[in-house]
């Protein structure tokens, strides 16, 4: 059946348009010259070694790790909170408070990174720093944590916490040998989601880094230098690699814990 | 342990409050701030903490900010246009390939649609946006692809540097913002009215305008609404693709903020923003009430 032959064809042209930039990235990358230009010039690794010595570029690296795995662990946390108690039965309010968490879905970045900006410097009058940049992060990542989470917790059969309490385990204990295993992958793949997020933040990190800059401040920096640009596409390079290789762990993850919802469904119908 | 063993209803409202408390203290809070100092100026290093209007009185007098003059729009409707187009066109071509994964990809292989379908976006989104300068630049892959080639002898110019650069890049960025909601519309899509509607006679494009179409509306708003309203704010894209040239909305705010430092002056202009793009979001919303209604 080859139906569909031109929705075919417009898929396969609309996915090239959404990678033709990325595939350049490489290309670029190990191309022996210093403009980003046809024709390519011959392979070269000269670039990358560059970056292999460069102190600021390793710094600013550091500081965005520290920033994001930090972010994700608060906002996978709050995260859980949150999805748990959309699976508990409503009290009054309760649709109204989870909605306000999520709201930062449909804000401009830009307003959120003001508004703390604000708040920080006239209203705390406190020195910016890799924490105000960790708070406003986690405030941007917990609907998405959130999003991803209600996905593994309302899949959950409320049976399973009491057969564990009934047997004579504690709420917390339950909690910790039962739910906890099951929601994992969800909780794995809400982890490297807020990860990847916090990584590649650019306009909350401009507004609210201190001193040091985090990896998108530096890159956004280096743009400005005509001769920096083959170093952009090989840490881009880099970056990629990382994020493609995250995002299929992420899958995996997230894919383990249908499978496991999956397998309790017809265990429930046996 | 009292905590854990009381009523269920007590014991998501203990859930619920520390996200809760987070929001409030880091969004809430945060949020009546820009209102409270978008009603005070700033004069030189000092802020002045008296209320007045002036700073939203230079933005609906002036002629910077809505209302411009013969040669050139005001900044808030040149932002508004650029997103509305930006909107437009990302939403026109992601219905189709929604429709493509729901309705023509063999099931087995959906999600693997959408995890590539997701993956670009999830690449750092800086990069990206400076690869479309790269690719369009005066001396880009565009060009010097299309001179090695022979096409052209000269540089287009046209490339870079006007507002049809941040167009596309900015609908390259938000592709699956538009794809994933229209995509869920459809996928809830009952797929006995599609027989239906061809038992009673009528043809495939029929079908799809009288019946597809319209269930799919609420998709589509939902695309529109997650592109338009994250697009006003982006100011990396202009600034790199327009230069110091035409700046949007966006782009005064952040120099207020970050480079002249009047941030009273930023925080009113961020509110007639937020507003702007919420009465034309309501808008949107109804107009199309009558396909978002549930039908019974």
């Amino acid at each position: 059946m080859r139906k569909h032959w031109g929705l075919r064809a417009y898929a396969v042209i609309y996915l090239a348009f959404l990678y033709a930039p990325i595939l350049l990235l490489p290309l670029f990358a190990f191309n022996d010259a210093a403009i980003i230009a046809f024709p390519l010039s011959g392979f070269s690794t000269r670039w990358f070694e560059q970056l292999w010595t460069t102190q600021a570029l390793h710094d600013a690296l550091r500081n965005s790790l520290v920033i994001a795995t930090v972010t994700a662990l608060l906002a996978t946390t709050l995260g859980v909170c949150a999805a748990r108690a959309g699976t508990l039965p409503n009290f009054p309010g309760k649709r109204g408070a989870l909605g306000f968490v999520m709201l930062p879905l449909v804000l401009p970045e830009i307003v959120i990174a003001v508004a703390l900006l604000i708040v920080v410097r006239q209203v705390l009058d406190l020195n910016l720093s890799n924490w105000t940049v960790i708070a406003a992060h986690t405030v941007i990542c917990i609907p998405f944590s959130i999003a991803i989470l209600n996905g593994a917790f309302q899949n959950l059969d409320p049976s399973f916490e009491e057969a564990a309490m009934d047997l004579g385990e504690t709420r917390w204990g339950a909690f910790r040998l039962v739910i906890l295993p099951l929601v994992l992958p969800g909780i794995v793949s809400s982890l490297l989601i807020c990860f990847i997020i916090s990584l590649d933040d650019f306009v909350i990190a401009q507004f609210l880094t201190g001193a040091n800059p985090t990896m998108p401040v530096y890159i956004y920096g280096l743009t400005r230098f005509v001769d920096a640009l083959p170093l952009i596409m090989a840490l881009g390079t880099i970056l990629v690699t990382i994020s493609v290789l995250l995002l299929v762990i992420a899958e995996y993850f997230r894919r383990r814990g249908v499978a496991r919802a999956g397998l309790k469904d017809s265990g429930g119908f046996l | 342990m009292g905590l854990l063993d009381s009523s269920p209803g007590a014991r998501a409202a203990a859930l619920v409050a520390p996200p809760l408390i987070y929001a409030l203290l880091l969004l809430a809070f945060p949020l009546v701030a820009i209102v409270v100092i978008s009603f005070w100026t700033q004069s030189g290093l000092t802020l002045e903490r008296t209320f007045t209007l002036a700073n939203y009185r230079e933005i609906f007098t002036g002629p910077i900010y809505i209302w411009g003059n013969a040669n050139r729009w005001g900044v808030l409707p040149l932002s508004l246009f650029v997103s509305a187009t930006v909107t437009l066109i990302t939403v026109a071509l992601a219905y189709p390939i929604a429709y493509f994964v729901s309705f023509v990809a063999a099931p087995e292989r959906k999600s693997l649609w959408l995890f590539l379908i997701t993956i670009p976006f999830w690449t750092s989104y800086l990069i990206r946006v400076f690869l479309w300068k790269v690719i369009l630049g005066f001396n880009g892959v565009v060009n010097t692809g299309l001179q090695s080639l022979g096409i052209i002898q000269e540089p287009l110019e046209v490339l870079l540097y006007n507002l049809s650069s941040v167009i596309v890049t900015l609908s390259h960025a938000y592709a699956v913002f538009a794809i994933l909601p229209i995509y869920v519309a459809l996928e809830k899509i009952d797929r006995s009215l599609l027989e239906a509607s061809q038992d009673l006679g009528e043809n495939r494009l029929t079908t799809f305008l009288r019946v597809t179409l319209p269930l799919s509306v609420p998709g589509i708003v939902g695309a529109v609404l997650i592109v338009f309203i994250p697009t006003i704010g982006d100011y990396v894209t202009p600034e790199l693709m327009l230069g110091s040239g035409g700046r949007l909305m966006s782009n005064i705010i952040q120099t207020q903020f970050l480079q002249l430092n009047n941030w009273p002056l930023g925080a009113a202009l961020s509110i007639i923003t937020m507003l702007a793009v919420g009465i034309v979001s309501l808008v949107f919303i109804l107009l199309n009430r009558r396909w978002l209604r549930g039908r019974a």
